[in-house]
């Protein structure tokens, strides 16, 4: 009646997950009562589960990775305190457990951290950039992000319900097939991938469709804002590499549920395609994570240093070089697979040539800051923590490049502090930067910046006392996934890093200080003109939150930084302009299509999971009628009258005409 | 621009079905003492279920002109049609690997078959999805017309249906032809 499910799936003899499920269970009760009493639900269905605009659906994206970034990170100390304790010891967690920490680490912080995080600011942002009203597709938009979500659900639920993959954030075989892996842990695993990796395909497509074919009069290729390139030549990469994972674990699936020979001992099998395959999404999956960061990146580093980009068209360059090199690197994630020399040289060759779109791009933000008024605010001071620290990264990065070094380095700790040095260099540094950066335009108030900038130090410092050591360690042989070591060399430095996590986790604490105290002072905090950075591209020339519509006029554009020159214009002519001929103008209804979507989503994996046929045959028979259900939709827009345009424009415009006003120096 | 996208989750799909042509490519030898393309593939059927797809392709586009010229009896029979032809299809596909797992040869046997029967299945499977949505867009048009979001979708469906023709002249090349060569 329900498959494989039954009451031993609670994990009750292992207290740690019991508690911390506990735990979970305890605040999302006590969220839920709190919205419910104080009458929020209707307001949270119709204004942000059933939204299709893309600045609510960007905002629930990185809710979601800062939410998962939390579970991911307690993994992490988790991994640490064991680490600084097992020398000649069992530790605090067996085995067992052990290995489930590890995967589920790597597999939340990829695909449920760094995935929603970039996704979703470019959802935020790009359209904006772009003069647009919304990306191509909204309710497609919405269906994604919801798809995201299920699949995060499912790897939380795993913790309570089961259990979780105990091969790596990769799964590979034959660890991963069957007979190695009897549990429903790598099912979790690769059903969570598969259901939310459809959701990310959704939001390529949608991505790159906005910006090939949706941008404001005037904007042409060559005018575009960065961050809308690197938009594009992530989600190309979205487009091209996500159809390889689905693949890939269908034919893990396969394996698993049919007796399948892809990956197998027996059979014929061939476990070396699985790493062939995993590898060939693997490597443009963190170009994918690190491009959005470099564009986050472009627009931080002009902004603060009060320049126009320095290099645009090498920096187009540079991005497409990397988009297309990215898919020509995979090999060296298993040069010790044996290849031989012939082939590892190529691939490792490759992997060097890549650094070097990467090195131009540098060399241009540090030529934008060269002769700028620089100021560091927060999301600057994440910028230049993010320069030295990727360039250290990258730097070990084209070491293990080379092949020999690497047949001594592969899968050591040198590998673990190598990734996570350009990871957390690139993408969480970016994160953080476009979040503080853009946090104003999504809900009107800055964040405050004190404690933004001590979460920036404690989290730039603890990161290095984390990682740099375990540098160190894998030098010494130590290996990664390690439960237990006797080796006395390595202790100090797993000591060391322990404590780096201890300034890491402060670093993340201040975050969650830094929201709670700006929304108690948000009035002080408050942006009233919609461009409280004085900033060069046009999301700055919307309110902050920008109306529903972005743009009461889709604005003509005529150069690079586009606002930049609406507003030089306005100084020059003293702001003698016309108003605007206001329009009715026509927004897409907001759909539950997504969310409803989703749920029928959530209830076909978990019972693909545990083998509950007929609960499948249901999620899959109410995902079809939810797509029909949407095709049968009549009304599938609302209009907002001129009038109401107007008002709302008008408002803003009076901000921004006050705050011009008050600076008295020419620009 | 609806047409637009779906063009660009077409190229996604095509790199979906790479990797599976690629596995078959992989483990083409792996037979494991089992038996190979050549002793177990039937070319006459496989020339029967190509003319079927074939032929619905060309339905679909007599389907497309109808639309286009907002005439619903014509449109409603050509889709029927390349419904019936799709089904048959499928039904020849079904008996094909019923009559390979009677005789011992099904996906569990070896890594060779397994890939044969993921990349056909696939196949397969797309165009099943493809009649739910033949099905759905006759309905839609029984129910609403021809309205303009119906057209785009007719739009999508035929540029699926069509796609779904070229991936089955790759795999009828790649694995019948070539395999029974061999």
């Amino acid at each position: 009646m329900l498959g494989k499910l039954d009451w031993s799936a609670i994990p009750i003899h292992e207290p740690i997950p019991l508690i911390a499920a506990g735990a979970v269970l305890v605040i999302i009760l006590a969220v839920l009562i709190w919205a419910g009493v104080k009458g929020y639900f209707p307001y949270i269905w119709h204004e942000w589960i059933t939204s299709v605009d893309h600045k609510r659906i960007g905002v629930m994206y990185v809710l979601l990775a800062m939410v998962m970034l939390l579970r991911g990170g307690i993994d992490a100390i988790m991994m640490r305190t064991q680490l600084a304790v097992a020398y000649h010891s069992p530790g605090i967690f067996p085995p067992e457990h052990y290995d489930q920490i590890f995967s589920a680490h790597g597999t939340i912080m990829i695909f449920f951290v760094g995935m929603p995080f970039v996704i979703g600011l470019m959802n935020l942002v790009v359209p904006l950039q772009l003069g647009v009203r919304d990306v191509a597709f909204p309710t497609l938009n919405s269906v994604g992000f919801w798809l995201t979500a299920t699949g995060a659900l499912l790897v939380n639920i795993s913790l309570v319900v089961g259990e979780f993959a105990r091969t790596g954030w990769l799964a590979f075989p034959p660890l991963s097939e069957l007979s190695y892996s009897p549990g429903v842990g790598v099912d979790y695993y690769a059903w969570s991938l598969e259901i939310s990796g459809v959701g990310t395909l959704v939001a390529g497509i949608n991505l790159v469709t906005t910006v090939l074919k949706l941008r404001t009069r005037g904007m042409t290729y060559l005018r575009m804002p960065m961050f809308c390139w690197t938009t594009l030549a992530s989600n190309l990469l979205i487009i091209a590499a996500f159809p390889i994972l689905t693949a890939t674990l269908t034919m893990l699936l396969l394996d698993r549920y049919l007796g399948f020979h892809f990956f197998t001992n027996e059979g014929g099998g061939n476990s070396m395609m699985f790493m062939n395959l995993i590898w060939a999404w693997g490597h443009p999956e963190v170009y994918i994570l690190a491009l959005p960061a470099f564009g986050i990146f472009s627009e931080v580093v002009p902004t603060f240093s009060g320049k126009p980009l320095f290099g645009y068209r090498s920096m187009v360059l540079a991005t497409m070089a990397i988009c297309i090199i990215s898919f020509m690197v995979w090999l060296h994630h298993f040069f010790t697979m044996g290849a031989g020399p012939d082939v590892n040289a190529v691939f490792g060759i490759a992997s060097m040539i890549i650094a070097v779109p990467t090195g131009v791009k540098i060399y241009n933000w540090l030529f934008t800051m060269y002769g700028g008024r620089v100021r560091f605010t927060t999301p600057m001071m994440w910028a230049v923590g993010f320069m030295v620290t990727f360039i250290i990264g990258g730097l070990t990065g084209v070491l293990v490049a080379v092949p020999p070094a690497d047949f001594l380095l592969h899968n050591s700790l040198f590998l673990v502090a190598h990734f996570h040095n350009v990871i957390i260099g690139a993408v969480l540094f970016g994160a953080f930067a476009g979040y503080t950066y853009w946090f104003p335009k999504a809900f009107g108030f800055r964040l405050h910046e004190g404690w933004g900038k001590a979460s920036f130090w404690f989290t730039l410092t603890g990161f290095y006392v984390t990682f740099i050591p375990l540098y160190a360690a894998g030098m010494l042989g130590m290996t990664r996934r390690m439960q237990h070591y006797d080796v006395a060399e390595w202790r100090p430095w797993m000591i060391a890093a322990g404590v780096g996590t201890i300034l890491m986790t402060i670093g993340v604490i201040c975050q969650i200080v830094q929201l709670a105290v700006s929304i108690r002072q948000r009035d002080e905090l408050r942006d009233v003109t919609g461009d409280p950075w004085d900033a060069r591209s046009l999301e700055w020339a919307t309110a902050s939150p920008p109306p529903v519509f972005n743009f009461a006029v889709l604005p003509n554009v005529t150069g690079e930084d586009a606002y930049w020159m609406i507003k030089e214009r306005a100084r020059r002519d003293n702001l003698e302009t016309r108003e605007p001929d206001y329009r009715d103008i026509e927004m897409p209804r907001n759909s539950p299509t997504g969310f409803v979507c989703a749920f029928f989503a959530s209830v076909m994996g978990f019972a693909l999971i545990w083998h509950i046929w007929w609960m499948v045959a249901l999620g899959l028979a109410g995902a079809f009628a939810t797509f029909v259900a949407f095709a049968w939709r009549d009304h599938d827009e609302y209009v907002i009258p001129a009038q109401e345009v107007a008002r709302m424009d008008r408002a803003n415009i009076a901000e921004r005409r006050a705050a011009m006003n008050m600076v008295e120096t020419p620009a | 621009m609806t047409a637009y996208g779906f063009w660009i989750f077409l190229l996604s799909d095509i790199v979906m079905f790479s990797c599976f042509f690629a596995a078959y490519g992989v483990l083409l030898g792996q037979t494991a003492g089992g038996p190979s393309g050549a002793q177990l593939f039937d070319l006459k059927n496989v020339a029967i279920e190509t003319g079927c797809l074939l032929l619905s392709s060309f339905t679909c586009g007599l389907a497309s002109i109808a639309a286009d010229v907002r005439n619903v009896r014509w449109y409603q029979l050509a889709m029927a049609v390349t419904g019936v032809l799709g089904l048959c299809f499928l039904a020849l596909e079904v008996r094909e690997f019923a009559d390979l797992v009677s005789r011992g040869a099904g996906p569990t046997r070896s890594a060779f078959l397994s890939a044969f029967f993921t990349l056909v299945g696939c196949h397969g499977l797309h165009v099943s999805a493809g009649i739910l949505w033949l099905l759905t867009m006759m309905a839609q048009v029984y129910a609403k017309g021809f309205r303009a979001d119906i057209c785009r979708r007719l739009l999508c469906f035929a540029l699926f249906w069509h796609a779904l023709d070229i991936i089955w002249v790759a795999i009828f090349s790649v694995v019948y032809l070539l395999g029974s060569a061999v």
